[in-house]
């Protein structure tokens, strides 16, 4: 088991034909990622090939699903483009669509996400789950990669992981490369993501595999926050939790178009102490933080 | 980026939004100039981009042009919460009767906008909110529908609004609207916002803050930049399109990736503790394609900043794999030659680590040093920037 991602997951690539696209492709396909195809509306009908797959160039999303059997996305588009990917994803009724883009405005993502609310299903369930914008994408170690994550850093565990940032996601698979990971998730530091930590801690308590979560924020907005309070009132499995910023100044953009400070709101002390007070152990340092994580999996 | 007052108002002017005249001086000379030009009374309001201005004495009413200059002279240089006033607006004197308040902003933890409106304005609205909630409207709104007519007679209606000013808020809230969408906006507040003896509603003073990630389809506002309120290396770091931030301490930090970069910061002051308390001096994400010229770049705006004592390189190779940012290291110390004069420490982890280190350790320059892990990098670099 794992999360939102397994090896029977059929990706497709939007942007399958840019730089980016290309590189990635070639990463997910050796990670053992089934990818069957690409979306590129001025190269439909073409092919690419990464050593011995050919995947063929369809003209929309709607067609590339039809034709593979695709559920899920990921978008290497610019982000002039991005928001018109995404739409045509949703639009299609695509499971999961990842949105690797950094640089995205913020009014594009709001816009999609308002589309992405509206599309449920007969049980009233959003159709299509987004990850991202600027984000890493998602890895479920050994089965299929959905992302920008090196694949060999780590193999298959007990462990989820769910992070704001990029590297620090591969710091602390890193960190605890011997337990292993369910799956690991990159959610994006920008001002409005798709799926969130709840989301994603939520799907980690459902999830038999994840015997224990990592949850990693940084500074801006108030999804530490939020993240407290559900894990105090929803997630029974041992929680450990990192932030970073605590040296970031009140008005500074640290990278991450959402990691600012404004006014008292935002810091890394404040979501320590909302975390803390919801019983999860926060680390200093990522270090601390996987030594805390350790000694609560060996409980287990 | 947050807007000057005198920006916003601009902005609001070319989207229709009624405001009054405006002008923004640099001298008390231009500000005589901008007073006989606006004619009648005016008001000198310093332009900086803190709160709280009126009562630091940064806003004065100036009954001729002669009274402009001397009260832009006063308010030129003043210093308000640490932000050096470098212009002022001089703006058309307003026949307030009543004073209300209106914003649109995205909002986050909802994933939508949010727009807030009061008949109680020109007060601070955080202590309104907090003290009548009741007073303050707030009423959220798609981004996939906006602010259309009815939206708009929704949050004039909720706000509390008198009957024959419905149109009027109702007219100025949809041009409000044009400039949040039209300009990519993050926020867009008016406060206050008026009604004049004659009844005429008017924007008098405006917040906005625009996404500087919708630079590639809003030509315009590389202009509002402010020069004068960047740090000269910060500039420098800006020319090379690296994502740098000037903090007060004696640890240069390259990074790659914001919540890598950012956690190196935390963890150098940390280990700054027991070293004489040095802190780090810089925030600089070099990102996911850490290449020779841009590590050279990095190295080269770090090295200028006479704060700095020893440079911590932390870098987890990913996609871009340590052997790559090894021989950028290499490269970009050989392109600074004498220029780099100050000690290295670099800890590399990740894709192709071995090798990444082996290409340092060939090239065994003498300022660089290698840490095995973050920690003990980070214990290292804030050792050597306290003399050691």
């Amino acid at each position: 088991m794992s999360i939102y991602l397994n090896k029977d997951s059929k990706v497709i690539v939007q942007g399958i034909t840019g730089g980016e696209g290309t590189k990635h492709t070639a990463l997910m396909l050796n990670a053992g990622t089934q990818v069957v195809g690409g979306v590129n509306a001025r190269k439909a009908g073409t092919t690419v090939t990464h050593g011995d797959v050919t995947l063929p160039v369809y003209g929309t999303v709607e067609e590339a699903m039809k034709e593979t059997g695709a559920d899920v996305s990921i978008v290497f588009v610019p982000p002039a483009f991005t928001k018109d990917a995404v739409v045509e994803a949703i639009e299609a009724g695509i499971g999961l669509v990842v949105v690797i883009t950094e640089g995205v405005p913020v009014q594009d993502s709001a816009a999609f996400w308002a589309l992405a609310q509206s599309k449920v299903d007969a049980d009233g369930q959003q159709v299509t789950r987004i990850i991202g914008p600027n984000c890493p994408g998602i890895i479920t170690p050994g089965e299929s990669l959905v992302g920008i994550t090196p694949a060999n850093i780590t193999g298959k565990g007990g462990v989820g992981l769910v992070s704001k940032s990029g590297t620090l996601t591969y710091q602390m698979m890193f960190e605890l490369r011997d337990l292993g990971f369910s799956t690991a998730i990159g959610i994006g530091g920008d001002p409005v993501i798709g799926t969130t930590h709840i989301d994603a801690l939520a799907a980690f308590e459902a999830d038999p595999e994840t015997k224990a979560i990592v949850m990693i924020g940084e500074i801006g907005g108030d999804a530490e926050e939020r993240a407290a309070e559900f894990i105090k009132a929803n997630v029974t499995k041992p929680v450990v939790g990192y932030v970073a910023g605590f040296t970031a100044p009140e008005g500074k953009t640290m990278g991450h178009a959402g990691a600012i400070v404004s006014g008292s709101a935002g810091t890394a002390q404040a979501k320590k102490e909302a975390l803390e007070a919801a019983g999860v152990k926060v680390g200093k340092t990522p270090s601390e933080t996987a030594k805390l994580l350790r000694e609560v999996y060996a409980t287990l | 980026m947050d807007l000057f007052e005198y920006q916003a108002r601009d902005l609001f002017e070319a989207h229709g939004v009624p405001v009054l005249a405006g002008i923004v001086a640099q001298t008390p000379e231009e500000a005589k100039a901008a007073a006989e030009k606006i004619g009648g009374v005016v008001v000198v309001k310093a332009q900086v981009k803190v709160g709280g201005r009126g009562k630091a004495g940064g806003v004065k009413v100036a009954k001729t042009p002669d009274e402009a200059f001397q009260y832009a002279s006063d308010i030129l240089g003043m210093d308000i919460k640490g932000h050096t006033v470098h212009k002022v607006m001089i703006a058309q004197g307003a026949d307030i009767a009543e004073e209300y308040y209106f914003a649109v902003l995205l909002d986050r933890s909802n994933r939508n906008y949010l727009a807030m409106c009061s008949v109680e304005g020109g007060m601070e609205i955080e202590q309104l909110a907090v003290e009548r909630p009741e007073a303050l409207a707030r009423i959220a709104v798609d981004p996939g529908t906006g602010i259309d007519q009815a939206k708009a007679e929704e949050i004039v209606d909720a706000a509390g609004f008198a009957p024959e000013l419905r149109e009027g808020v109702v007219h100025a809230i949809l041009k409000l609207w044009d400039v949040f969408v039209k300009e990519d906006a993050t926020l867009v507040e008016v406060n206050p916002l008026v009604k004049t003896g004659s009844g005429e509603i008017l924007a008098l003073d405006g917040k906005v803050t625009i996404d500087e990630n919708a630079g590639f389809r809003q030509a315009g506002h590389a202009a509002l930049e402010d020069s004068a309120e960047t740090d000269p290396l910060e500039a420098k770091a800006k020319e090379h399109d690296l994502n740098y931030v000037k903090l007060d301490g004696q640890v240069g930090i390259i990074g790659n990736g914001a919540g890598l970069v950012m956690s190196t910061l935390d963890v150098v002051a940390y280990a700054g503790e027991a070293h004489g308390g040095v802190l780090p001096a810089n925030f600089l994400d070099i990102g996911g394609g850490a290449s020779a010229e841009v590590m050279a770049a990095g190295l080269d705006v770090i090295l200028n900043d006479s704060q700095v004592k020893s440079v911590f390189v932390n870098v987890f190779g990913g996609i871009t794999a340590c052997d790559a940012v090894a021989n950028g290291i290499v490269k970009a110390l050989e392109m600074l030659g004498d220029e780099a004069n100050k000690p290295l420490v670099v800890r590399l982890d990740g894709n192709n680590v071995d090798e990444g280190r082996r290409i340092l350790a060939d090239a065994n320059h003498p300022l660089v040093t290698l840490a095995d892990t973050m920690d003990e990098g980070a214990d290292k670099a804030a050792a050597l920037a306290n003399g050691k």
